[in-house]
């Protein structure tokens, strides 16, 4: 059980931290053809060997997910093709030859077939202490190039042919990249599973993108969110008998992502709708305080002289609404059914005139 | 008075599969000139410059920057982008897109440190863009977004700089603040190439103009050949513009 937990938290860790750089690198659907193409490696690589043994197949799913992924960018630059059809070319191709391979390879008389499919939606209660090993191992490396290589990695995130001029190599940069990318989702795929693994990639990104403009918080957010999906999700399947881990962490990294959409500060869908409002009834403030203080301004010497409140009703911004909140502020006195600025709401309104004005010249 | 030639451009032809966008062009840029690229969409404008920046392999031709190769003399040389060719919702600030000017001269792997940062700012105080220092770029306007490209290209303290369509969707303000610094460039003796759009700007703004539609059409000082003749020869139609003195 913590073997377990320690390794979805680390795969966590290290599909977050990738992640932001697929997506903000626009190629969401990457990580979803890579972990398809893997699929044939896997069957093949059982076909060759015989061992269901992790490493070896897992080795099997990264050659034929980075073939994939050359496959990919070789269509891209070659054909006119745009990047989601490479991307769903591939996706399918290699996911159907994994599973007509897995099929044939169930047809077949030995005994020892049974298990390759739990690749397709994962199994996480068959990680054992070495594969945690390799995880760690894995995310170390990848730890230790993205801080030697983060000034490269983020300008060509941000303008490609600019590093091209700056004399990078920007082919490099994006291999070392792309190849990290894959070995993450391989690592996955024992856990989540071929299905699901592009998940573990954009659900924690997505989510940390809405708390921060920075890129190194981006990244250090999705790894915390991604962690903390593991931990949780395998937490939750091992409470609840029988549940698949791998479903569970995605969904858990679901609520993540929910739950910054709609409370994030700056980009959040609640505070964005709070902040509409307020502009809003400021706005018919003002508006409603402008027009009193024209009818004022045009008409009468003293400042405080009573109107009726019919004449407001000409007013299309009007309600009583305003005119009650100007009054809680002191800016108007309502007195029956007349109202008068105060001295206060004279002078907030000729300010916003002013302002006004300017903004015009 | 013999001027250097900053940029040799020779029998460049660049192609898109199979249909050209520039052929054979041979071009000469001397040192310290403000030079407009004018043509109509699809003339190959920004084409000629990333063909000459590396950033596009041409099928034949080859570029020389002070009579070296341009991979010899890339520090001498500094890029403003189309404003359009990235995201401006990418996680950064004002600042850190500006530092991405002093990546090249650091070369792989080392960090920008303090001096790096000196530099940063002074191009930004020189943009006008100091107070938005800390802004994430998304939240900037056009004009303020090209004015940190600017930056970006200033930090790098080049001899040649080429812009691709720096006043697109700028305010006016931008667009006098931006030829200023066109023009002090010039002054300090570095050659400006720019791909440029309104006709009407050019004999103010530029001393020396490339006509260019596939073909180069002309090339030479404002005064001697910005002139209705080259501009139907390029535009195709019967164009006349008139040329306040």
């Amino acid at each position: 059980m913590r073997t377990i937990t320690l390794g979805t938290a680390i795969l966590g860790a290290v599909t977050g931290m990738l992640g932001s750089f697929a997506v903000l690198r626009k190629q969401s659907l990457l990580g979803d053809a890579i972990s398809h193409a893997a699929l044939p490696g896997i069957a093949i690589s059982f076909l060759i060997t015989g061992a269901k043994d992790s490493n070896t197949l897992l080795l099997g799913a990264l050659v034929s997910g980075l073939i994939g992924t050359f496959w990919i960018r070789g269509i891209i630059t070659k054909t006119h093709l745009k990047s989601d059809t490479a991307l769903g070319l591939i996706l399918s191709l290699f996911f159907g030859f994994g599973m007509l391979l897995l099929t044939f390879i169930q047809k077949q008389p030995n005994a020892n077939q049974a298990g390759l499919d739990k690749y397709l939606f994962g199994q996480a209660a068959t990680l054992v202490e070495s594969d945690v090993w390799l995880m760690a191992i894995v995310t170390g490396i990848c730890l230790i190039v993205l801080l030697l290589f983060w000034k490269e990695f983020k300008i060509l995130l941000f303008d490609k042919d600019y590093a091209k001029t700056l004399g990078f190599n920007t082919k490099t940069i994006d291999i070392l990249i792309t190849s990290f990318i894959v070995l993450a989702i391989v690592l996955g795929l024992q856990t989540v599973g071929v299905v699901l693994m592009s998940a573990m990639l954009l659900a924690p990104a997505a989510a940390a993108r809405q708390w921060t403009n920075s890129l190194a918080t981006m990244v250090f957010l999705a790894a915390v969110f991604g962690a903390f999906s593991g931990v949780f999700g395998t937490a939750i399947s091992a409470s609840q008998d029988n549940l698949s881990t791998g479903p569970v962490i995605v969904l858990v990294a679901a609520v993540f992502v929910l739950i910054s959409f709609v409370f994030s500060p700056s980009r959040g869908l609640l505070f964005k709708q709070i902040r509409f409002i307020k502009n809003r009834r400021d706005l018919e403030l003002h508006k409603t305080l402008a027009f009193m203080y024209d009818i004022v301004a045009e008409t009468h010497e003293n400042i405080s002289h009573p109107h009726e409140i019919k004449i407001l009703n000409n007013f299309q911004g009007f309600t009583k609404g305003t005119l009650k909140k100007l009054v809680e502020k002191n800016y108007v006195t309502l007195q029956g059914s007349t109202w008068s600025l105060t001295e206060e709401g004279f002078e907030s309104a000729s300010n916003l005139y002013n302002q006004l004005t300017e903004n015009d010249g | 008075m013999e001027q250097k030639t900053a940029v040799k451009v020779d029998d460049l032809t660049v192609a898109y599969n199979y249909k050209p966008v520039l052929w054979d062009i041979d071009l000469e840029i001397p040192e310290g000139v403000l030079m407009a690229i004018v043509g109509p969409n699809g003339a190959g404008k920004s084409t000629l410059i990333k063909a000459v920046l590396g950033i596009l392999k041409p099928i034949a031709g080859s570029v020389s920057i002070y009579g070296k190769s341009y991979e010899k003399q890339r520090s001498l040389v500094a890029y403003v982008p189309q404003k359009g060719s990235v995201d401006w919702d990418f996680p950064t600030t004002a600042l850190d897109v500006v530092m991405m000017g002093t990546y090249g001269s650091l070369g792989w792997i080392k960090r920008p440190r303090q001096k790096q940062k000196k530099a940063a700012l002074e191009a930004l105080e020189k943009v006008g863009m100091l107070p938005f220092k800390n802004r994430q770029i998304s939240q900037l306007s056009g004009g303020q977004q090209q004015r940190i490209f600017l930056a970006r290209a200033l930090v790098q303290d080049a001899s040649i700089y080429f812009m691709d369509e720096p006043f697109q969707g700028v305010d006016a303000t931008t667009e006098i603040a931006i030829i200023n610094i066109l023009k002090e460039l010039r002054k300090a003796g570095k050659t400006v190439v720019v791909v440029h759009h309104d006709l009407q700007t050019v004999p103010e703004y530029f001393d020396w103009v490339t006509f260019l539609n596939v073909k180069k059409i002309a090339t030479g000082p404002v005064k001697d050949i910005f002139n209705d003749d080259n501009l139907t020869k390029t535009y195709g139609i019967n164009y006349k513009v008139s040329i306040q003195e």
